[in-house]
């Protein structure tokens, strides 16, 4: 091998300046519509060059094993994220990231254990402190990452509840758990080289927590952590990448770490929740089960038919369809797009009220309406909409329900109560399309059904969606 | 590289992660997030480095496990990032006005 014998580490180094360097202009590019594509290319292609960099340099493939272990954990991870990523649908997006940030936080932990391992167990104790300490904590992130995003994914892929699980003294316990793990850190750290269970109570411990945290974190809140735990791996990456003298790995995780942390704010603000509420675990953690509940339980419900509403609708000069994660659920977003148009055919003016939080993360609603055609200038966000609603004659609520939820304005018992909401209740009359009376992913009773001007549609959103749209055409 | 070259390193990625960021517009936040999470699968490059100094079997296992899973990271994000994108891309072509001011060069 000539050239790579040729390569010494200077030219791995200027290799992952230009890495890093496509990262930035890459995510700078994902920051607006049309030159995201882009971007993300840009992006990839720093991360080929940052790995083509690493493999060149001639000593990462001594031993005779070496370049086929190497070779088949590339083929088997391919193999893997290939399919995965091809086949997953649009709607079960955020699970899917949940699952891609908890294998990077997977590998972040197990790396650190191998540093360990490599460093106490079979090399000696000479680990110097400033590659031992970014190691410890990388694992404790990285594994607090790996298990979180697990249960997030469960979660939101309903394999575990979606409501809060809590232990009693749940507080107290995390910490234990965290003290625990930095404790175990502490010792290896002060040299006691011998005592290979610390690093596994260390993983054990983060392990454990990971669960802890997230178990108790309601289904709504669940974007705002993943964002969280994506950050989190993003830290931990930096950490390793400090361990390992790695400039690639402390820029890439870090920019991640920063943007990620940036992400989670936005977040956390559109719902108004502040992250360590969320942390702290369910929603607003003391209050329990809402008071705000009993006022609207007793009353009564309209329903109505496909027919009616077509009716109203027609008959509008300004329609607004609020649409939320039961709309994506039902895959009815195709069905809609047939219905803004068989109503602007009539002279309706038709818009999408688009509630930054409104599917399971803040865009992802963009993401599905846009894969259904609808025209992006048709949509507008919560801040826009808003004031229009006055003006609106009729508001179609398809499948959403806590982003409507008046309780938020209302209600100060209510735990979304705070909560920005699109204020449905302004327009002339409501139709909310709705499989049943169960309650939003919060869990939470929401007093707009109870509403005068509100009349239900019940059923699948996709079918009624389709059979208002035939009514509209025979009209 | 000595230590504080290596904060100092740390602390302007942070920067630059802020500076970035702050200027999405909401609709671009699921494949951002997307997008950043593939970046962090450039972890891979540690199971890469310490690969030829592994020693035993449980070693060897737990980095090609690594290596896998940073595989996935950073092949199924990308990808997944760019099926969203694909969505947006394929819009009515004259709606130019709106997100002009934000482009650099917007070929494609």
């Amino acid at each position: 091998m000539l050239v790579a014998a040729a390569v010494s580490s200077n030219v791995t180094d200027g290799l992952y300046i230009v890495a890093f360097s496509l990262f930035i202009y890459g995510m700078s590019g994902l920051t607006g519509p049309r030159t995201a594509v882009r971007g993300n290319l840009i992006a990839a292609t720093g991360m080929a060059v940052a790995i083509i960099s690493t493999l060149i340099q001639p000593h990462v493939f001594d031993g005779s094993s070496t370049p086929w272990l190497i070779a088949l954990g590339l083929v088997l991870g391919t193999a893997v994220g290939i399919p995965a990523a091809r086949r997953v649908h649009m709607t079960a997006m955020p699970q899917m990231v949940a699952l891609f940030n908890g294998v990077g936080g997977g590998a972040v932990a197990i790396i650190a254990w191998v540093e360990y391992r490599h460093h106490f167990l079979t090399g000696g104790s000479n680990w110097a402190l400033k590659s031992e300490i970014p190691s410890l904590l990388a694992a404790i992130i990285g594994s607090i990452s790996f298990w979180g995003s697990n249960i997030a994914f469960g979660k939101l892929q309903g394999i575990l509840p979606g409501r809060p699980i809590r232990l009693p003294v749940q507080v107290v316990f995390n910490v234990t758990l965290f003290l625990v793990a930095v404790a175990s850190a502490i010792v290896l750290a002060a040299g006691t080289h011998s005592q290979a269970l610390f690093i596994l109570g260390i993983l054990l411990a983060a392990a454990i927590l990971g669960n802890m945290v997230v178990l108790p974190i309601g289904g709504a809140d669940m974007p705002v952590v993943i964002s969280l735990l994506n950050a989190f791996t993003g830290v931990s990456a930096a950490l390793t990448g400090i361990a390992l003298n790695n400039t690639a790995l402390i820029v890439g995780g870090m920019i991640v770490g920063a943007s990620g942390t940036i992400l989670t704010n936005l977040m956390a603000k559109a719902m108004n929740r502040s992250v360590p509420a969320i942390v702290a675990g369910g929603f607003g953690g003391e209050v329990s089960a809402p008071a705000g509940g009993a006022a609207g339980t007793d009353g009564t419900v309209r329903s109505t038919s496909p027919a009616d509403v077509a009716i109203q609708l027609s008959y509008a000069r300004q329609v607004v369809i609020a649409p939320g994660y039961g709309m994506a659920v039902a895959q009815a977003q195709h069905a809609v797009r047939e219905l803004e148009k068989a109503l602007e055919s009539k002279g309706v003016t038709v818009k999408f009220a688009i509630h930054p939080v409104a599917g399971r993360m803040p865009g992802h609603m963009n993401v599905l309406l846009a894969e259904a055609d609808v025209p992006y200038d048709l949509l507008r966000e919560m801040d826009e909409i808003n004031p229009e609603f006055p003006n609106t004659d009729v508001t179609l609520v398809i499948g959403a329900n806590d982003v409507t939820n008046p309780a938020a304005k209302n209600e100060p018992g209510s735990p979304i109560y705070g909560m920005p909401i699109l204020e449905v209740d302004g327009s002339g009359a409501v139709i909310v399309l709705k499989r049943s009376m169960a309650s939003g992913f919060a869990g939470i009773d929401n007093p707009l059904f109870y509403e005068e001007k509100t009349s239900m549609l019940f059923g699948d959103a996709k079918e009624s969606v389709s059979e208002v749209t035939s009514e509209v055409q025979d009209l | 590289m000595n230590t504080i070259t290596e904060i100092a390193i740390l602390v302007l990625a942070a920067f630059v992660g802020f500076e970035v960021i702050s200027k999405v517009p909401n609709t671009l936040h699921t494949p951002l997030m997307s997008g950043t999470n593939a970046i962090h699968g450039i972890v891979l490059l540690g199971g890469l480095l310490l690969m030829h100094e592994a020693q035993g079997v449980l070693e060897h296992v737990l980095l090609v496990i690594a290596i896998t899973f940073g595989t996935i990271n950073i092949v199924g994000g990308f990808l997944v990032t760019d099926r969203m994108l694909g969505m947006f891309k394929r819009k009515d072509p004259p709606k130019a006005g709106e997100d002009e001011a934000e482009e650099a060069g917007g070929s494609s």
